[in-house]
């Protein structure tokens, strides 16, 4: 078929963040193993209870199992042949922003991120990671003013001690999952936020996570908590240079949520995606949870996840206060090779607690789109509901989506409604499009558009814009 | 065939086409032409052909034409995209409209008839002004404006996926609108209103093909030249009575037709 074959064109993409920025770093030996959780600990002059925290989790990750029950299939991570701590070389301390390393501002100059005083973005605070470590946090004195403290977590352990020592591992315990339990061995950086008692956060906050390393992995971890009464929105993005060989990123993020609190928390995931061969490409396994401890408080996932060779990503909400709200909503995109299983759980445990799952897979190429999601219903989750629709959209004939919903409910007096459906862009629908004047190429983009716009319409104003290039960068090449 | 002289150039020529699916003959030779403020029929039973050729003259990707020409206000459009076609004039009213979930109507129609404008050199619209436009188009086919909101087609019934082509026609004001079958599965207040909106639509430039099984359409649109088509050829040409015609003896002597010349 002729549209076939143009479909398959136009989802070739170029990948415009896929350079590498020539920077001296400083690289720790390869491997695994109590020394080097030493030395990245000391490298950051932790508290020995961090260092315990470490250790306790790498003796634990040691004896679990890499989870298989994915429906992905890629070859044996070597966990010896990873670099787990790689910095770029700068002073010692940096006082302000002039004194960060050019080629690093100009990194994100490029990324579309800039940092310095004169270029930054007004209206939202950036936290900037390179590989192992923050580089730059905008913003922080006007934030400060308010109360808000967003910093990188290293800065935070080293000033925020309290806060870190009684929130570090209460939502993803260090022992979670094999994933998880690896970050909470080896974390070297990643992002903090505190939003105190009734105040509801003044602008927009934002991580970019950036690995320019070829051969060191990225675990950040990020740890956001909002007090009673407060709110905050945050973002969060990535990228990273083509490589053909595979890179590790196992990230923790951990939400609190304390009464009548609200946290947003947006991603859009577009880690390198290997090439159309399927070589290269990030291996991005990350566990995301927030939990909702307060009464009527809310937390909502909306992620837009378009790269990395494979995702396994689940942001999760444990619903505990009464009347909490979870929500998930969701775009993955695969083509080429990429494989993605990705969902939430939504766990309910307090009683009237609502949560809402929205997730829409899009498979081109030969790649395979799985949602995969759990809603659970406690004993005392009494007048608790749940809604999921997940929507897998076809692009081509050789793409795979698969949706695999777990509902468990121990409470009667609950509700829980999920909805799926499956389709296929056709060539009839492309000719309808086209006979009315409109291009190829803006065509597969519109029903795209329209069949994520449930998603788009949860996130922020500055990246649904973002997300709906990205998309149609991703599906259209040359255009737009 | 006509033969009569026309002052004016033809709209579409159709040269002695052929064209298959999967390597399956379809067409065997078609030829027409139509002159601008024409009305043509194409009359048949199902699988003669006749909404091939349509698709065909749209651009439909899925049939290869292997002989003859289309030729387009003087120029052969065989290998332009649809989109170029349809930019360029060529309107088809579609059989079966199809549905596009989560795309708004509204939307839809605006960078539908931007395409066509900019063709045109003709302005492009914003939001304001186009729905200024459609509001005002929507008289046309009696729809009421809350179908912009909706998605493409989406939960229209049979009537109403025709008025929205209709609409189509109305904002893209083709240089030649093909109408597949648009009279199948109306009722007759949907019928009349469909066909007074075509009516108001056309004009002295345009060119109008009416692909359709009954007379029932014809009685509300007169049509000029009426074809009757047979496995992939049109094998009759005649005035507004060879509808009349059809409608009283039926198709079943164009089963066996040897054409006559």
């Amino acid at each position: 078929m002729v549209n076939e074959n143009l479909v398959k064109d136009v989802v070739k993409e170029p990948y415009k963040y896929g350079f590498v920025t020539d920077i001296e770093t400083e690289k720790i030996s390869k491997g695994l193993n109590e020394d080097i959780i030493r030395l990245i600990s000391s490298k950051k002059e932790e508290p020995e209870y961090l260092l315990n925290f470490r250790l306790n989790a790498f003796k634990k990750w040691q004896q679990m199992k890499e989870p298989n029950w994915a429906e992905l299939g890629y070859d044996e991570i070597n966990y010896q042949d990873i670099i787990y701590y790689s910095a770029p070389k700068q002073k010692e301390k940096i006082s302000s922003l002039d004194e960060v390393d050019p080629k690093l501002l100009e990194t994100f100059d490029k990324l579309g991120i800039p940092l310095t005083e004169q270029k930054k973005l007004t209206n939202v605070a950036v936290d900037a990671v390179f590989d192992s470590v923050s580089i730059a946090t905008t913003f922080r004195e006007e934030l400060a003013e308010h109360g808000v403290i967003f910093c990188s977590i290293s800065e935070a352990v080293k000033n925020h001690s309290d806060l870190i020592e009684k929130y570090l591992g209460s939502v993803v315990p260090a022992t979670d999952n094999y994933f998880a339990a690896l970050n909470s061995a080896v974390f070297s950086d990643g992002s903090f936020v505190y939003i105190p008692k009734g105040v509801t956060c003044p602008m927009d906050l934002s991580s970019y996570f950036r690995i320019n390393s070829g051969d060191s992995g990225q675990f950040e971890r990020t740890l956001i908590i909002a007090e009673e009464s407060s709110s905050v929105s945050y973002l969060e993005g990535c990228t990273a240079p083509m490589f053909d060989t595979n890179t590790l990123h196992a990230a923790v993020v951990e939400l609190i949520a304390l009464d009548d609190a609200s946290i947003k928390y947006s991603t859009v995931q577009n880690w390198y995606a290997g090439n159309e061969e399927g070589i290269g490409g990030i291996f991005n396994f990350v566990t995301k949870r927030g939990k909702c401890l307060g009464n009527r408080s809310k937390i909502s996932w909306s992620q837009v996840e378009t790269g990395s060779a494979i995702t396994w990503k689940y942001p999760s909400c444990l619903l505990l206060g009464e009347e909490s709200i979870g929500e998930f909503y969701s775009v993955a995109l695969t083509n080429n090779l990429q494989q993605a299983d990705t969902g939430t759980k939504m766990i309910h445990i307090g009683p009237k607690t609502k949560s809402t799952i929205v997730s829409k897979g899009i498979s081109a190429g030969k790649s395979k789109n799985s949602y995969r999601g759990l809603v659970k219903m406690g004993t005392k989750a009494i007048g608790a509901k749940n809604y999921s629709q997940c929507d897998s959209m076809l692009i081509g004939d050789q793409a795979s989506a698969n949706t695999f919903p777990y509902i468990t409910s121990q409470q009667q007096n609950s509700e829980i409604e999920h909805e799926a459906s499956t389709c296929r862009i056709s060539e009839d629908q492309l000719f309808y499009l086209q006979s009315r004047g409109i291009e190829f190429e803006e065509a597969v983009s519109m029903m795209v558009s329209g069949f994520c716009r449930d998603v788009f319409n949860q996130l922020p104003m500055e990246f649904a814009a973002e997300a709906d290039k990205l998309l149609a960068l991703k599906l259209e090449g040359s255009v737009g | 065939m006509q033969t009569k002289m026309k002052e004016s150039e033809p709209i579409l020529e159709v040269n002695n086409l052929f064209a298959s699916t999967d390597d399956l003959p379809i067409l065997k030779g078609v030829s027409i032409n139509v002159y601008p403020g024409e009305i043509h029929a194409i009359m048949g039973r199902n699988g003669c052909g006749k909404s091939t050729l349509s698709k065909i003259i749209a651009g439909h990707p899925s049939y290869n034409i292997t002989k003859g020409e289309i030729n387009f206000l003087g120029k052969n459009v065989n290998s332009l995209e649809p989109e170029e076609r349809a930019q360029s004039g060529i309107f088809l009213g579609f059989q079966y409209p199809i549905e596009i979930p989560g795309v708004s109507n509204l939307e839809f129609l605006r960078v539908s008839t931007n395409a066509r404008r900019k063709f045109l050199k003709q302005e492009e619209l914003d939001t304001f002004d186009f729905e200024d436009l459609v509001k005002e188009k929507l008289e046309l086919v009696k729809m009421d404006s809350a179908f912009l909101s909706r998605s493409v087609n989406q939960g229209f019934s049979g009537g109403e996926k025709k008025r929205n082509e209709i609409l189509q026609m109305a904002l893209l004001d083709p240089a030649i609108a093909i109408l597949d079958e648009t009279d199948s599965g109306l009722d007759i207040d949907a019928l009349r209103i469909v066909a007074s909106g075509i009516k108001k639509i056309s004009n002295n430039k345009m060119g109008i093909i009416l692909i359709t099984h009954y007379q029932r359409l014809l009685n509300e649109i007169k049509p000029d030249y009426v074809h009757v088509m047979s496995d992939g050829q049109i094998i009759k040409t005649g005035g507004s009575d060879l509808a009349l015609e059809l409608e009283k003896n039926g198709y079943e002597w164009t089963d066996n037709f040897v054409k006559e010349n």
